[in-house]
């Protein structure tokens, strides 16, 4: 069959703009501005490492918050009949349709020191709390914002575990714990591999939630790229080189959930 | 049927609460008639009226539609091809290829940005070539980021669709082109419109890589929600997310309603 | 000699390196049923695609009506396909489908609506007309591959295991209105099936195949009758094979037996195998054949039992219309004409 030739402008077009791009990022981490050789920028990294085990720490809170959450409820929703599931699914989808700027900022407004949740808390004598700036406001930005991530694939596998299969565990005689370690979650690893990937990775590289709910003192790897290209920092050879050690990390991390789950990755994005 | 337990329901209910309740305060103080974002002290629909008349936010709406449907048109007949094309290649130059399919999708968004940033930057120094950020680095960037979902939606239709379908088209005496245009196209078309309209959500949402590549000229609308936010004080905001908010319900209701006729036809003709 | 249609030479074809087809040479004639019959990878639906244009042999010739078509795209070649599974287009209904290769044919419409009424009704789907595709049963689906093939007057008609996909009872209906179609059409018809009771059906002639190698072509008559080796003989029908000894010409031993038999020329105390038909082996009383042997079990099969039975070391099958009680003992004959003697398969060597 000739009709490989029809992928061909895509193939071009993926060399330009997606494959020169990063060679490009590789190139400007290993060059200073005057363009010769250098491994400073690379050193200079480690500077950061604050930074980055504080992304790394964060989004991993976030992710592990996320999977105990969405986990019941993408079972619940997968047990539904018919319509019952789909007008719920829709209810739990709606909110990523909006920008997540704007759902980041909803949070802005509840947690502020003037905000709806601390003037709340002053009718029954509570507070203020310093709830806005704090890690945990960045957390709950993380949580709020990417939890639809984790439950969507979670849901779709689930929904392909029959309902048999877990009569049968209980038929002989799996108790819910065992059932749930022996055979749900069993089943439904490619689900939670792919959730794990799909909020860990816009967690740890965001810098739109820790700067509006997080204030300055919270910086996140995401925020020091960001200043190295458009902020004050200046200095696109340290931000190519940040970026390539966060795209390194995080394909090494790939890789690794890669080994628990087998091809059908592709449907679940979607 | 069981009955669903109290305690999923009880979850399901807070679970909810928690997605909903910060976009509800939204909503309720765009009514707001002080700026304050925590005491309601009155209804009004002003801020309504000041984001019909704010500049900036129209002119980034139009940007933001513009450039969602070109991108999303170019995307859809890149990544239509494309995924033919794949679906014939060998085992070897399929792998290759995916893989680099997914990096724009797996890669962090913030990663895409800046490696595109880069190149346009690359291009006008080295090759003197006038290409200011704006507009067209947006166009460019967001065919990118929106091809490999075309793609993802339309591979599946392709193996779903009986290998033989190709051949007997050819069988029958069409050309290879003319059996992929009369035949293939068709058949996998649910599949395109899918990867059209996701592409066209995800160019209309996106916001990071357009943070990037975008210049001082040309702005899409989550760029200027983001500064909007930045400067922490309208409530226009707040209307602008009512109006998103109660769009994309109607759009969502409007689709799962049509969806829910189909297949409700499509049952009854099975039972003819 | 009747007029040779299709002539395939030396054809060679690999994929990754492995040869699925070796040096293969096939004469197909004028207005034959012809059937390729094989197990599983043996070569018999590519040599189905390489006569259709989807394959193409690494060496060889391809000659269609004497002219050699290695180079014609499928398009251009005056045969139609009925594909595995029919790849019916599922977006257009069944008078479309089959409309279809008129269509690229521009051929003016009232002469199209003809042509395709004639071949619905040739294959029982009038009134079928404005049925979408996944409305249509199995069979009917089936007719329509079939009249949407037809329907461009091709020479030569490739069914590629057409009836696979059908129950028992469809799979019998629809042999015989293939034949049917076949004979009033008189066009070539090349099928490929592995269920040899359907190439036994319908065929001409019958084109065994194995590891990308012809082992017999024949009629189906001279296929089950005198199967060309161990192999065309297990695979046709059910057998009974044993290593045997020609002593010489019509005197053969096995089973710890001499046997006489009509084969001859093997040569003298030559190594070989024997074949027996499962319905050749007459149930006697015990003593009275040449062999007596132990019924193990016995099965109903409808028309007659199915027995397994041991004797002299062997576990034979044997179809008799009389029941006997497992665990007794019957007596065997067979008739030297029910003896098939053939070469040892070279492979096994």
């Amino acid at each position: 069959m000739k009709s490989r030739y029809s992928a061909y402008p895509y193939v071009i077009w993926m060399v330009i703009f997606t494959v020169v791009p990063l060679l490009l990022v590789a190139a400007f981490a290993i060059t200073d501005s005057s363009g010769a050789y250098t491994l400073e920028n690379i050193s200079a990294v480690g500077e950061y490492t604050p930074v980055l085990m504080r992304s790394i720490w964060l989004a991993a809170i976030a992710t592990v918050l996320c999977l105990v959450i969405a986990y019941p409820l993408a079972y619940i929703l997968s047990r539904k009949t018919g319509s019952q599931q789909r007008t719920m699914l829709m209810l739990v989808m709606l909110p990523t349709w909006m920008n997540f700027l704007l759902r980041t900022y909803a949070w802005m407004t509840l947690l502020e020191k003037n905000g709806i949740i601390n003037r709340l808390l002053g009718f029954i004598g509570l507070g203020p709390f310093e709830m806005i700036n704090t890690q945990g406001a960045v957390v709950l930005g993380m949580v709020y914002d990417y939890l639809p991530f984790m439950i969507l694939p979670l849901y779709s596998i689930m929904t392909k575990i029959d309902n048999s299969v877990i009569e049968a565990a209980q038929d002989l005689g799996a108790s819910t714990p065992q059932i749930l370690r022996r055979v749900l979650i069993p089943l439904s690893m490619p689900g939670i591999t792919t959730g794990i990937t799909m909020v860990f990775v816009p967690a740890v590289s965001t810098f739109i939630i820790s700067r509006m709910l997080g204030g300055g003192g919270n910086l996140l790897i995401g925020d020091l790229i960001e200043l190295q290209f458009l902020g004050n920092a200046y200095n696109p050879n340290l931000g190519a080189a940040i970026a390539l050690v966060l795209m390194v990390l995080i394909l090494l991390c790939m890789s690794i959930t890669n080994q628990f789950d087998g091809e059908d990755k592709e449907d679940m994005i979607i | 049927m069981k009955k669903t337990s109290w305690y999923s329901k009880a979850y399901m209910s807070v679970a909810l609460g928690f997605l909903y309740l910060p976009i509800l305060v939204l909503i309720v103080f765009s009514f707001n008639e002080s700026k304050s974002r925590g005491v309601f002290t009155g209804f009004t629909l002003d801020w309504y009226v000041k984001l019909f008349h704010n500049e900036m936010i129209l002119s980034a709406l139009f940007n933001t539609l513009v450039i969602a449907a070109i991108a999303s048109v170019v995307a859809t007949v890149i990544g239509t091809l494309a995924a033919i094309g794949i679906n014939g290649m060998k085992k070897w130059a399929k792998s290759l290829v995916m893989n680099v399919t997914y990096l724009p999708i797996i890669n962090p968004e913030i990663v895409t940005g800046v490696s595109m940033l880069l190149l346009f930057v690359f291009i006008r120094d080295k090759f003197n070539v006038d290409m200011e950020l704006g507009f067209f680095t947006l166009l460019l960037a967001h065919i990118t980021f929106c091809t490999p979902y075309v793609i993802l939606n339309v591979l599946p239709k392709l193996r779903q669709m009986d290998k033989h379908t190709f051949e007997a088209a050819q069988d029958l005496g069409c050309s290879p082109a003319q059996a992929i245009w009369k035949v293939v196209i068709p058949e996998i078309m649910p599949g395109i419109m899918a990867g059209f309209l996701m592409a066209f959500t995800y160019s209309i949402d996106d916001f990071i890589i357009s943070y990037f590549v975008s210049g001082p000229t040309s702005q899409t609308l989550p760029i200027a929600i983001y500064s909007m936010t930045r400067r922490k004080v309208s409530p226009q905001i707040n209307a602008l997310s009512t109006i998103i908010f109660v769009v994309v319900l109607l759009v969502l209701l409007g689709s799962n309603i049509v969806e829910a006729r189909r297949e409700k036809r499509l049952n009854r003709k099975e039972e003819d | 000699m009747e007029n040779c249609i299709i002539n395939l030479k030396d054809i060679v074809v690999e994929y990754d390196g492995e040869r699925v087809l070796n040096g293969l040479n096939l004469e197909i004639h004028d207005k034959e049923f012809v059937t390729f019959l094989g197990p599983s990878g043996c070569g018999k639906t590519t040599t189905l695609r390489i006569i259709g244009g989807f394959v193409e042999p690494k060496e060889g010739d391809i000659f269609f009506d004497g002219v050699r078509i290695n180079d014609l795209p499928p398009h251009k070649r005056q045969l139609n396909t009925v594909f595995q599974r029919y790849a019916l287009f599922p977006h257009l209904n069944v008078y479309e489908n089959v409309e279809f290769g008129l269509k690229l044919r521009k051929m003016p419409e009232s002469e199209r609506k003809q042509r395709v009424r004639e071949m619905l009704e040739l294959v029982n789907l009038k009134g079928f007309e404005r049925r979408n595709i996944n409305q249509l049963s199995g069979g009917q689906q089936q007719r329509v591959a079939i009249a949407r093939a037809l329907v461009n007057h091709p020479k030569v008609l490739l069914l590629d295991e057409p009836l696979g996909a059908l129950d028992l009872k469809l799979r019998k209906e629809m042999q015989i209105e293939l034949k049917r179609i076949q004979q009033s059409l008189e066009i070539t018809f090349i099928y490929v099936t592995h269920d040899q009771e359907e190439a036994l059906t319908m065929s001409d002639r019958v084109v065994v195949m194995k590891d990308g190698y012809i082992q017999q072509i024949g009629t189906p008559q001279d296929i089950y009758n005198e199967p060309a080796n161990a192999f065309v003989a297990d695979f046709i029908g059910e057998s009974n094979i044993m290593d045997g000894l020609m002593y010489d010409d019509f005197k053969v031993q096995f089973a710890g037996n001499e046997f006489e038999c009509v084969d001859k020329g093997f040569g003298q105390m030559k190594r070989v195998d024997v074949v027996v038909r499962p319905e050749d082996v007459k149930v006697v009383a015990p003593d009275e054949g040449q062999l007596n042997g132990v019924v193990n079990s016995v099965i109903f099969k409808g028309v007659h039992f199915e027995m397994m039975v041991e004797a002299a070391g062997y576990n034979w099958m044997i179809h008799s219309t009389k029941m006997e009680e497992p665990g007794s003992i019957i007596g065997m004959r067979i008739d030297p004409f029910d003896i098939h003697i053939m070469h040892k398969m070279e492979d096994e060597e």
